[in-house]
């Protein structure tokens, strides 16, 4: 089983209409997601593509649907308000791939989703995929990805993808592929993935990608010494980045000292993690830390 | 984004935070003037939004106006840290007994504003971190109901001391927290916070940074952005929706997406070079954003060789392949150019590329980076 999406996802796009959404939702769709509903405030009663119902709400779309997951594609300014939306009108999962949110919206949806028990992933995030279901929610390209048993989890986009595509190059499929997002606050973390990862059947082995600014790979690592069991191969992106600059994702920040790519290199070595010194050695990587892989 | 030191303090008097005295000159003749105006002896400050400028001999004393005119064109057109001072503040000295340390930042981790306080003001925090780390106290707020009073009240005391005092304190530090707040602040900061001999409380410093998310909202804020501090590269890139931060090597990068940016910069470092930038040209593959990557890159007069990365996922790089086609046809560079495309249709882009036989194709990212290193050396 993959984690967090499977076949039983039913998917609602929250801004079905807009340019980001509408491709999405065809190329989800297109890739096997089950995509039930769309939701854009003054288009509910037409349909996307003939046959998906739009809805003038979230609450109106799963009470006809049974929607339980959403995808977020609104502009910034509205996003936080999209994910409180979908979070009180029931929805279990929602993805949030936009790009922008300010930090102050952001921490009152994270206590607002938190104590209605719902998993936010992102926002900044190019969503998950789950390649033996063939379920994707998101923007990640379903081209480049094998069924198999590595679960990736990563705070970037293209990098993730570049990842992805070398495991699928080597025969290294994947469990599931998850983008946890580039801001300073997001719904779900390193931790949160990992602990998934660990009770998942389908994984065996994890490859996690980190960069710089503030201490999740740090928090990971030290749930990695304490809690799992199945091998983990990290590679931190943003060694050479100057203190004090953002490095385009809002999180990718070293302030005060703190966040450094060294630092946490040290601290994932320290937990036993095998850590990349390049890209490239992520596959070598895994494929010594979990040798019996099933090769596609 | 960052404002200056003198920007902070208006906002800070507005928010009715305590704040010495003071006006922001840009000539010595002025700060003598604004020196006499203030009749006792006062503080010229650099106005730079790098940090450090006391130990780079930014900060000064002057006791008489003529003083502060010297002091002032000592400091006026100082380099510090690569921004050269074009303002001075003019502030009144005042008479210092205690320092505090507050600041409001985001715990990432606890998704909570935090405030930050210690007795031992003056100090930057992360060295007192390091050094005395049981001085300093802390205070998570949950953002929906902002800092309780009761706080705010038990932290004042715990700083100062005093019940007298404290009052003061503490309704500064609810202010600033505010402050925080309401203006989307990453960083409101106050170092020092000071005590004066006769007993008033008064921020002898202001540091504010704003979330670049949340300017739209904010465009009082965003109007006192000092454009002239900043890298011409990065306020251009800015201006093309491009994310940009310039560094000192010689291969120029251009990448899609922050991360695979980021471990482009890393590998050019692993292998030997020096990376000139870090540079996310965004999920588009347009001709003009190439354009406009490769001028901003260009102005550097140090780059040697020009990296293309591009993870084709969505976009396919076909379709990137055609987008950098167009744009070389609309240059004239002088700088050989690697391009390494990968991802979906990659064999059909290395086709196209074809095209422009001056370029360098690589396959891998770690072919790309080497060869890009090789032709800058």
């Amino acid at each position: 089983m993959s984690v967090m999406i499977d076949k039983n996802t039913r998917l609602v796009v929250q801004g079905i209409t807009g340019r980001d959404g509408s491709f999405h939702a065809s190329q989800m769709r297109a890739y096997g997601t089950n995509l039930v509903a769309g939701v854009t405030p003054g288009k509910g009663g037409t349909a996307f593509e003939g046959d998906v119902p739009i809805f003038e709400s979230v609450h109106d779309a799963v009470d006809a649907t049974g929607a339980n997951t959403s995808v977020i594609y609104v502009r910034a300014p509205f996003a936080a308000d999209a994910i409180c939306e979908a979070a009180d009108a029931g929805v279990r999962v929602i993805v949030c791939i936009t790009e922008g949110v300010a930090v102050r919206d952001m921490l009152r949806v994270a206590a607002f989703v938190k104590e209605r028990g719902v998993r936010l992933l992102g926002p900044n995030c190019p969503g998950l995929i789950a390649p033996r279901a063939r379920v994707k929610v998101g923007i990640l390209p379903g081209s480049i990805v094998l069924p198999g048993s590595v679960g990736v989890v990563s705070r970037s986009g293209t990098l993730t993808y570049e990842v992805v595509f070398q495991l699928t190059r080597a025969g290294i499929g994947q469990s599931t592929c998850i983008g946890i997002g580039g801001d300073p606050v997001i719904g779900t973390n390193f931790i949160d993935v990992l602990r998934m990862f660990e009770g998942d059947e389908e994984t065996e082995a994890v490859v996690m990608i980190g960069e710089i600014g503030g201490s999740d790979e740090e928090e990971a690592a030290a749930f990695i010494h304490e809690k799992m069991t199945k091998p983990v191969v990290s590679f931190i992106a943003g060694q050479t980045a100057p203190a004090g600059k953002r490095m385009g994702h809002a999180g990718a920040i070293v302030t005060g000292g703190s966040g450094t790519a060294a630092d946490k290199i040290a601290a994932l070595s320290a937990a036993g993690v095998r850590v990349a010194k390049v890209p490239s050695e992520i596959v070598p990587l895994i494929a010594a830390a979990a040798p019996a892989l099933r090769r596609a | 984004m960052k404002i200056h030191e003198y920007q902070a303090k208006e906002l800070f008097a507005r928010a009715g935070i305590p704040v010495p005295p003071g006006t922001v000159v840009d000539t010595p003749e002025r700060a003598e003037a604004e020196a006499a105006k203030i009749g006792k002896p006062v503080v010229v400050k650099a106005q730079v939004l790098v940090g450090g400028r006391g130990k780079a001999g930014g900060v000064k004393i002057a006791q008489t106006p003529s003083d502060a005119r010297e002091k002032a064109a000592q400091i006026l057109g100082l380099d510090i840290k690569g921004e050269k001072v074009q303002r001075v503040l003019i502030t009144e000295a005042v008479d210092i007994a205690r320092e505090i340390y507050v600041g409001v930042i985001l715990d990432r981790r606890a998704h909570q504003p935090l405030i930050m306080a210690s007795a031992e003001g003056g100090v930057e925090i992360e060295v007192t971190a390091r050094e005395n780390p049981g001085a300093i106290q802390r205070v998570w707020v949950d953002p929906r109901y902002g800092a309780h009073p009761f706080q705010v009240r038990r932290l004042a005391m715990a700083l100062v001391n005093d019940a007298e005092l404290a009052r003061p304190t503490a309704d500064i530090i609810e202010k600033l927290y505010r402050l925080y707040d309401d203006l989307d602040a990453s960083l409101a900061e106050i170092n020092p916070l000071v005590v004066t001999a006769d007993r008033r409380v008064l921020a002898v410093d202001a540091k504010l940074n704003f979330d670049d998310n949340a300017l739209y909202r904010h465009a009082d804020i965003e109007a006192m952005r000092d454009v002239g501090a900043e890298d011409a590269g990065e306020v251009r890139a800015r201006a093309e929706g491009l994310s940009f931060v310039r560094l000192s090597g010689n291969v120029g990068c251009v990448v899609n997406g922050a991360g695979l940016a980021m471990a482009t910069m890393d590998l050019v470092k692993t292998y030997g070079g020096q990376p000139a930038n870090f540079l996310d040209i965004g999920g588009s593959s347009r001709p003009e954003k190439v354009v406009s990557a490769l001028s901003i890159i260009l102005e550097d007069p140090s780059v040697r060789s020009i990296l293309f990365n591009i993870f084709g996922g969505i976009t396919r790089c076909d379709d990137v392949a055609r987008g950098l086609v167009a744009a070389f046809a609309q240059m004239k560079l002088k700088q050989p150019v690697v391009v390494r495309l990968t991802g979906t249709n990659e064999i059909e882009a290395r086709e196209i590329l074809r095209q422009i036989p001056s370029l360098h194709a690589a396959e891998t990212m770690d072919e790309a980076v080497k060869k890009a290193i090789e032709l800058a050396a």
